[in-house]
């Protein structure tokens, strides 16, 4: 089942997603990236149906990178939310598209950003967000974790209890998972 | 593989001019005159003499639907890609064909798998080979699977929700070595090293991930391909006729094995299959 968290830090924010494929109740693949890099401080993580996932986020990255071409600046992390919900608030009523993200950036002077955007175009700026059935066990743990000074191993160490709750209590917990963090240097991923 | 043609108790002649009566019973016994302002050609539209008209619809389309009856596999190795398929066609329990081709030839370096529907496979991947053709004429180089894959996913894309059924793996070598994509008709695309699609699929996953190695050579592959079609001939009663096994090299494709299931049953096992040979009780 997919799962996606993310947490807001000092300076930087950290994503967490499953790394599986599905179909119907065949896991195809452990390895799938479902976090997308738009430019090099923003990256989204996504959820929802897997081509709308992918079509839609694929959109954002290109729309993001035109802009960036066209005006010779690239956008805010706060502005690729809002584009974003732009977007799918318009699709809403016409051909919806199925697809949850959380939007994580880092901006010079204005430090790191984490957005919740879920497929009815609700757009919150939050410390720590998700999807899916095994956030239920996760939010509340991590409401009780969080302080504004969370430094990055101790993020890193709450997405390692997070995943570890999910496989512990969750029937149908993905057995893979990926975890990526941008801060002032760009996006990485931490090997878990 | 569910099949092309439609055979359903009250679509054939029977429905064709289907009277007034039994039109009116299926929309719950309202005058379909009344219902269309009196319109003598609305009242005339054939319907299915049924008495649940919807209900009928859904289970017409459910017989045409799902991935029924077929088992593909495909991985890539060392030394390229194997794609291994059944053979059978059904129409709900009725084995339609035991000779279908569900390997379609792209180009000499590229295969399609097909499992869903028969048309919409045929049709969307001979379109394919079109679009790869033209790529081709354009760039004046060959397509890569990562391309081509997604050439087929943007066209399922583009139809989403509209009753489109098709699972297919895309296979094959490019400069980059070889490749595999799984692309089905909800628009998902995905690169990995091993997909099988089908109902048969999780029969052939079963053997498949047990013989997998990287590092195998290619008689082994070949086997493994073909053993785990076999195994999924074996349990599941919709798949089944022939495998064949295709292996794709930086050279192109070759069709290594076209084997009859019962040859091959009889070849694994001589004396009947252990799992079946317990004493009647």
């Amino acid at each position: 089942m997919e799962y996606v968290m993310g947490i807001k830090g000092k300076g930087f924010a950290m994503v967490c997603t499953s790394a599986t494929a599905v179909q119907q109740i065949i896991t195809m693949k452990h390895d799938e990236d479902k976090i997308l890099p738009l430019g090099t401080h923003t990256m989204v993580a996504t959820s929802g149906e897997p081509g709308d996932r992918v079509q839609f986020s694929e959109f954002v990255a290109a729309n993001a990178r035109l802009y960036a071409l066209r005006n010779k600046s690239k956008l805010s992390t706060k502005a690729i939310a809002n584009f974003t919900r732009g977007e799918l608030a318009t699709a809403l009523r016409k051909g919806p598209k199925s697809a949850n993200l959380l939007v994580a950036g880092y901006d010079k002077g204005k430090g790191a950003s984490l957005y919740f955007l879920d497929y009815l175009a609700t757009l919150h700026s939050m410390n720590i967000a998700g999807y899916g059935y095994g956030s239920w066990f996760v939010l509340s743990m991590y409401d009780r974790m969080w302080h504004p000074d969370l430094t990055e191993a101790e993020a890193l160490e709450m997405m390692r209890l997070g995943i570890e709750e999910v496989k512990n209590r969750l029937v149908v917990a993905s057995p893979t998972y990926t975890v990526k963090i941008v801060d002032e240097n760009g996006i990485r991923t931490i090997p878990l | 593989m569910a099949s092309t043609r439609l055979n359903v108790p009250g679509l054939d002649g029977r429905c064709a001019g289907a009277s007034r009566a039994a039109a009116t019973l299926a929309l719950g016994g309202a005058d379909l005159a009344s219902l269309a302002g009196g319109s003598p050609v609305a009242s005339e539209f054939p319907l299915p003499a049924v008495q649940d008209l919807d209900r009928f619809e859904n289970n017409v389309q459910e017989l045409v639907k799902p991935e029924h009856g077929t088992t593909t596999l495909g991985f890539i190795f060392r030394d390229g890609v194997i794609i291994a398929v059944d053979s059978r066609a059904s129409q709900g329990s009725y084995v339609s064909s035991q000779t279908v081709k569900k390997v379609i030839e792209i180009n000499p370096y590229l295969v399609g798998t097909m499992a869903g529907g028969a048309a919409d496979c045929a049709f969307w991947q001979r379109n394919l080979g079109m679009q790869c053709r033209m790529f081709e004429l354009k760039n004046k180089k060959r397509i890569t699977v990562c391309a081509a894959s997604k050439m087929l996913a943007n066209t399922m894309y583009s139809y989403k929700g509209m009753g489109l059924s098709m699972g297919s793996m895309i296979g094959g070598w490019d400069p980059s070595g070889p490749a595999i994509y799984y692309v089905d008709s909800d628009g998902q695309r995905t690169k990995g090293t091993i997909f099988s699609v089908g109902s048969g699929s999780l029969y052939a996953y079963g053997v498949l991930d047990q013989g997998y190695k990287w590092d195998m050579d290619v008689d082994t592959a070949v086997e493994l391909g073909q053993r785990a079609i076999y195994h999924a001939q074996f349990r599941d009663a919709v798949s089944g006729g022939t495998c064949s096994v295709y292996h794709i090299t930086k050279d192109g494709w070759t069709k290594i094995r076209g084997n009859n299931h019962y040859d091959m049953h009889y070849q694994y096992y001589p004396g009947g299959h252990p799992t079946a040979a317990n004493d009647v009780i």
